[in-house]
């Protein structure tokens, strides 16, 4: 094995374990330690209302372009009136939290570790510490609550929004019977959709937190350090969050048929 | 006696920075610690409030060994300390006020009106009273140092911890730290630790001086007989005199 490789292998399972360690933390903070629900509130403000737009826009445009890739292809078999019911599958147990969560990481993720980051280059996570507070009580706990609160709803709300959109591009836009397309999505949908998204998307907001607050709190020294954290955090927590995704499909697709 | 360190050796990335490290401070003293820049001072002071564990030796606090407590333990035994970093640490998200309120806002044990008195009175003890609304980046590196201050002392706690007071000031700015140094410790009693490389800043707010060299304990004197050694290492260092005065 090679130098560079075994660096790498070194650096990815130490960050396994300090993501593990850090887990551990934060549930026995949660047992421990009543959460400050004003910093949580705060949190689901920064991380939930803040990324509205972001998660909308990508959930309206995704809806879009799969209504009018599949209505293209379905046309040639005459099946253009189930097209919503694919986007809404789709949206529901895949692409709405898959890129909700990348919009996420890409928005929140990189915020959470270069604002710990910059604090743990500043000494702030030091002073934190010797005013009596617990970095993971104050910094990680109400991140890691109002993520996993506020990711069903974003989820929830990119998947309107990607339905409501699919729903304009084919019953305006390609023509496309509108009571036969509702019908549909609303016939092959079901409920075992939802919770697997509504899972995936818990899961994915925990990957996210935990990553980017991990990154975050040991980050190497200077600006160059802060700015390696951020990058760390985003590309490590989008390649967890597509590795574990295809895991979890497997998973939830066993148990909810 | 309040905190004792014994032996305390630490290394980073196999560099040892303190190769066995010993010393004691009494209850109220004033101790000022010096030794050249990257010397292990900032580092021996982390060590004694716990937020760097030794790779050998014991920390011992109030009659702790804080060297095996882990982080959630050592949260009372950090409540016996304040500490002002070499660069203030002021959060830079909250204001004057919420940064040296922090303890108490966290404690809810205090009403608004209680706490708002508190910041006054400890705003006024550093000379910063009226800034309660200004952010951290709106203050010179002085106003941070003595907001970190205040931040520090109102919730009494017993010890002081001063890293670098004075690096990064003017003369006159630092000058106004030892001062609000050396007021603090008269008014409200506590020990006072205080790394430092500026002579003029140890001398004053030091009762006792140790110095660190080449990561142990070089010498453990009163202000007095250290600036009068004729020990070559201490002359050199009190004096700033460098090895290579008198080659250039």
């Amino acid at each position: 094995m090679t130098s560079s490789a075994r660096q790498f292998a070194v650096e990815w399972f130490s960050g396994l374990g300090r993501g593990t360690l850090l887990c551990r933390e934060i549930f026995a903070s949660l047992c421990k330690v009543k959460p400050v629900w004003r910093d949580v509130l705060y949190q689901m403000y920064f991380i939930g209302v803040k990324s509205q737009s972001v998660v909308a826009i990508t959930g309206a445009f995704t809806g879009m372009v799969l209504c009018a890739q599949t209505y293209f292809q379905f046309h040639k078999i005459k099946m253009d009136t189930a097209t919503l019911a694919v986007v809404s599958v789709g949206m529901v147990s895949e692409l709405g939290p898959v890129l909700t969560s990348l919009m996420v990481v890409g928005r929140v993720g990189a915020a959470i570790a270069a604002e710990l980051g910059t604090m743990r280059v500043t000494e702030q996570i030091d002073a934190l510490r010797t005013l009596a507070a617990h970095p993971i009580d104050y910094l990680v706990v109400p991140r890691f609550a109002a993520m996993l609160l506020v990711m069903p709803l974003l989820t929830a709300e990119s998947i309107c929004v990607g339905i409501a959109a699919g729903f304009l591009v084919g019953a305006c836009l390609l023509g496309i019977d509108s009571t036969y397309l509702w019908y549909h999505m609303i016939h092959y949908t079901d409920m075992n959709d939802v919770g697997t998204g509504m899972v995936k998307t818990l899961v994915f907001g925990a990957i996210i937190a935990v990553v980017a607050c991990d990154k975050g709190l040991n980050c190497p020294q200077g600006a160059e350090g802060v700015g390696r954290a951020t990058t760390e955090a985003v590309v490590y927590s989008s390649i967890a969050i597509l590795i574990s995704n295809f895991f979890l499909t497997l998973v939830l697709n066993s148990v909810l048929p | 006696m309040i905190i004792e360190a014994r032996n305390v050796e630490k290394s980073f990335d196999g560099a040892p920075v303190l190769r066995g490290v010993s010393f004691s401070v009494e209850k109220g003293e004033a101790l000022a610690v010096i030794g050249i820049s990257g010397g292990g001072k900032s580092v021996l002071l982390k060590h004694l409030v716990g937020l760097l564990t030794p790779d050998a030796g014991e920390v011992i606090v109030g009659g702790i060994d804080i060297a095996c407590l882990d982080e959630r333990q050592l949260l009372p035994v950090r409540r016996q300390f304040g500490m002002l970093f070499q660069g203030a640490a002021l959060f830079d998200s909250l204001t004057v006020e919420d940064n040296i309120a922090f303890v108490l806002n966290r404690e809810r044990r205090f009403t608004r009106q209680e706490i708002d008195q508190r910041v006054e009175e400890v705003l006024d003890v550093v000379g910063l009273n009226g800034t309660q609304k200004k952010w951290p980046a709106e203050l010179s590196g002085g106003m941070r140092k003595r907001v970190g201050l205040a931040r520090a002392i109102i919730y009494r706690p017993d010890i002081l911890l001063y890293d670098e007071p004075t690096t990064g000031l003017d003369p006159i700015a630092a000058d106004a730290i030892d001062h609000l140094i050396m007021r603090v410790v008269q008014q409200f009693k506590v020990t006072s630790i205080a790394v430092t490389h500026d002579m003029r800043s140890a001398r004053r707010i030091g009762r006792r001086i140790l110095m660190l060299h080449e990561g142990r304990v070089y010498a453990d004197e009163t202000p007095e007989k250290l600036f009068k050694s004729t020990d070559p290492i201490i002359h050199r260092f009190v004096n700033g005199i460098s090895e290579l005065a008198g080659v250039i």
